[in-house]
């Protein structure tokens, strides 16, 4: 009988964040829908009322039957036989209890049987979901493929498929290759176009989350004799056809629920999404911001149940006479956890707000041209959002790994033994920052923020809010570390030394990200007290880590990159 | 094949989170330290019913309850689930009914349905455990009952085919339609609440909700005649009075104890029949059995 939305006061903190109202009065275009739609949100509370419903029925499903599960998924896992993957039947039912509570395709428009949530609250499912079973996530979470179907297939295509993924049927996003991981254009997948219009697939895929998927994105070459990512395009493959065939599924460290698999096309029917060579620049671009803040999501997932975990072994545990939660070096790991748990917390939710504005903007835009402030405004949240992402997805999915590691840590030795979810956490934790892209290249992503200065003006915008006495102290400490991060970014832009700036991408971005979420913290407390702690906690960590980075860059001459070339 | 599915449910105090507070000095339940739920095997027997309705599209489920006016409750947590519609029946003079005069009452109330398929319901509710409420239903309205059901297996024909879960194993039983099914905690747990129809359903009121509301709220009831849910009177349903409520009940509550167990000590059996044998005799001379 457990809920793991309602017993998460910090999620209804961001969910009710004050950005929402004009997201949501965006969303449904002044709840205009009320008219069409008997489920539709009739005014702002309404709408409020009905997300809060909703993740209620989220948690619960996690609580008493994703959670429950997920020991067994992870033992069982999938299975493959003739082409075909079978889901353990714990996966099945989690699928089937999701499918029940309409639970797929929430951002979706009504008018495809969606339930219109704003990426905000979907997120927020994301991140209870990941809290019940890691490997789920992703099964669950690829609905937000249909995301890329809405915005760039044509009316017919969305009328065909996106119902289809409202009502329960799974995606997946075929992209890797064996030749093409992170150098995705390098992919071979051959698309051939038929007289009638549609295409033929023609190669292999790799590595691909829940490849025997219902309805598949598929990045292929539509150009013959093209090397680049120019020649490829975008494709619809649905099941119902054939011709896609499971090869073969990865054993896997973590997340193994999930099947990873390797697909082998011939001759499989396809329809082209969108505008031909449009599919890595600009759709691929797209599906992968969505994917990365589903990383991210999953990320404080992961790293609640860490904190959870270790925060009920370090109470219930006793040496030398006494629990160990009360010994610094336990209580100050824990801190640590939270802290770090609270300040990607708000980093997701602060990057899903900016994503939300932009993408309902963008779609208001197909409906009516946008006023020129509307355009001005969207322009601003996108380019937040672009920013805001690799950093939530990087420093995310760092700080999950760190918390799941801290969390076996806490546990002892028997955290080592297969006795507690913790070792399962671990396992699952290690992926979040590999795929849809590394940690190195969320700072590629990110550093462009860097030297444009987007980091340096969203810091600027928080500093212009007013918080309340008590915080100023915490307000002043912050800008001192801002002054830090801002000289670091001048000293190392000065030199005209790409191999050196490469070098300190890294440390630069982690500055950023660790003063933004100081920063977001400060203004969580501001509004709601509860987040004090992990504020001034957080803001500790982060002080240490921009002197560290500072410290580094300040003494470090731009000749010893060499010092670090390894051949 | 359209069925007209009705489903007893009952709203109880949640008497598996029980505190120091669940009971007043006089012995009675203290409901306002209780939560009130969905009687848990109810909800099994909702699952049956929306089975039912899945294959065989176009039937209706009704959820059927009494209790307080506020029992509107479960009838929306249903809805949620995928019940159609619900009714309460609600009364003061049904009060302080027990089994005997719960059943007379609603088996009224079912009559006032007119026709209907089938009846389900939870085997007991955990406030009460008594078992007896949708036996009896089936014996005032003269139709055959299957208790302890555990899986519907089939309904077709006029007959339907269920599975039960009994002490040492399970039996299969068919019987002729109309009937009463109750429901045993070991079948398939129920459906989660929908996400569409919680937001589609969450305005739906009774009457007696509808006349504390806004007059917006009262607004949206009238364009929306789906919000509203029934309530029906003891009178409504043709109830004989001295059938209900406290008259209609024989069974009174003298006083409720607490009973502790607080004997320890253990008395070893040498494992022969005539030592189990006195044994037996033992506990049913001195009531502990029997």
């Amino acid at each position: 009988m457990a809920n793991f939305y309602t017993d998460n006061p910090d999620l209804k903190h961001h969910l009710t964040h004050p950005l929402m109202e004009k997201i949501v009065a965006l969303k449904e275009r002044n709840y205009t829908d009320a008219e069409k739609y008997d489920y539709a949100p009739l005014n702002y509370e309404d709408a409020q009322d009905s997300y809060d419903k909703v993740l209620e029925i989220v948690g619960e499903i996690c609580g008493d039957i994703i959670a429950p599960n997920a020991e067994s998924v992870d033992h069982d896992g999938p299975s493959v036989a003739d082409g075909r993957v079978t889901y353990a039947p714990a996966t099945q039912e989690n699928l089937e209890a999701c499918r029940k509570a309409g639970l797929m395709g929430m951002a979706m428009p009504r008018r495809y049987g969606g339930l219109n949530f704003p990426i905000t609250p979907y997120i927020m499912a994301a991140d209870i979901v990941s809290r019940a079973d890691t490997g789920f996530e992703n099964l669950w979470g690829l609905q937000d493929c249909a995301e890329t179907i809405y915005e760039f297939a044509d009316e017919e295509q969305k009328q065909k498929f996106i119902p289809r993924v409202c009502q329960g049927e799974t995606m997946s996003m075929d992209l890797t290759e064996p030749d093409a991981g992170s150098d995705l254009q390098s992919v071979m997948l051959k698309a051939t176009e038929q007289p009638d219009g549609t295409w033929l697939l023609n190669g292999v895929k790799r590595f691909i989350t829940n490849g025997d998927a219902d309805i598949h994105l598929v990045l292929a070459r539509s150009e013959a004799g093209t090397k680049d990512g120019r020649g490829l395009s975008m494709f619809i493959y649905d099941k119902r056809d054939g011709g896609v065939n499971v090869r073969r599924i990865e054993n896997k460290m973590g997340i193994k629920g999930s099947p990873t698999c390797e697909l082998t096309y011939k001759n499989a029917k396809a329809v082209l999404c969108g505008n031909r060579r449009m599919g890595l620049i600009k759709y691929v671009m797209a599906l992968m911001n969505g994917a990365r803040l589903g990383i991210a999501a999953q990320s404080v997932g992961v790293s609640e149940l860490a904190y959870r975990e270790a925060l009920a072994y370090a109470r219930d545990r006793k040496q030398f006479g006494k629990a160990i939660i009360e010994f610094p070096a336990v209580y100050e790991m824990l801190s640590v956890m939270k802290a770090k748990l609270d300040a990607t917390r708000s980093l997701l939710y602060e990057c899903a707000r900016n994503v939300d504005v932009y993408k309902i903007y963008d779609d208001i835009a197909k409906e009516r041209s946008l006023t020129p402030e509307e355009r001005k405004e969207s322009k601003r949240y996108s380019r937040m959002a672009d920013a805001l992402t690799p950093l939530a997805k990087g420093m995310g999915s760092e700080y999950c790994n760190q918390n799941a590691y801290d969390c076996i840590q806490i546990h002892g030795g028997s955290g080592f033994m297969k006795d507690y979810a913790c070792e399962r956490l671990y396992r699952d934790a290690r992926i979040t920052s590999i795929y849809e892209g590394t940690t190195q290249l969320q700072v590629v992503a990110a550093i462009r923020h860097v030297t444009t200065g987007t980091y340096l003006n969203l810091i600027h915008d928080y500093q212009a809010v007013e918080v309340k006495p008590e915080l100023q102290a915490l307000k002043d400490k912050l800008a001192a570390m801002t002054e830090t991060y801002s000289k670091a970014v001048e000293k190392v832009t000065a030199v005209e030394d790409a191999a050196y700036g490469d070098f300190m991408a890294r440390r630069l971005v982690e500055m950023a990200g660790v003063t933004i979420m100081s920063y977001l913290l400060l203004l969580d407390a501001n509004r709601n007290e509860s987040f004090t702690r992990s504020a001034e906690v957080y803001s500790n960590l982060a002080q240490a880590e921009v002197t560290k980075h500072s410290e580094f860059i300040n003494s470090f001459n731009p000749s010893e990159v060499g010092l670090y070339k390894v051949d | 094949m359209s069925l007209n599915i009705i489903v007893l449910a009952k709203q109880v105090p949640d008497t598996r989170n029980v505190g120091k507070d669940a009971m007043k000095e006089d012995g009675t339940i203290n409901r306002a330290a209780l939560p009130a739920i969905f009687n848990p095997e109810d909800l099994n027997a909702l699952e049956q019913a929306l089975r039912l309705k899945d294959a065989n599209p176009g039937s209706t489920v009704t959820l059927l309850t009494m209790g307080l006016p506020r029992a509107s409750e479960i009838i929306r947590e249903a809805i949620y689930r995928g019940a159609d519609t619900g009714i309460v029946l609600t009364d003061r003079v049904l009060g302080g009914a027990d089994t005997l005069a719960t059943s007379y009452s609603l088996a009224q109330a079912v009559r006032k349905f007119g026709s209907y398929d089938i009846i389900l319901g939870g085997r007991q509710a955990i406030d009460g455990d008594t078992a007896q409420v949708g036996p009896q239903i089936a014996e005032k309205l003269g139709i055959p009952q299957v208790t302890y059901a555990e899986e519907i297996l089939d309904l077709k024909d006029g007959y339907v085919t269920v599975k039960r879960r009994l002490e040492n194993g399970v039996e299969t039983v068919k019987a002729p339609l109309p009937c009463v099914v109750t429901v045993n905690g070991s079948a398939a747990p129920c459906r989660p609440r929908n996400a569409m129809r919680v937001q589609k359903y969450k305005y739906a009121a009774s009457p007696s909700e509808a006349a504390k509301l806004s007059d917006d709220r009262k607004a949206l009831l009238e364009k929306r005649p789906y919000l509203n849910l029934q309530e029906w009177s003891a009178a409504y349903v043709d109830a004989d009075p001295s059938q209900i409520g406290l008259p209609g009940s024989p069974t009174k509550v003298k006083a409720i104890e607490n009973v502790v167990f607080t004997a320890k000590d253990c008395r070893v059996l040498d494992g022969s029949d005539a030592a189990i044998e006195d044994l037996v005799k033992e506990l049913i001379v001195n009531h502990t059995i029997g």
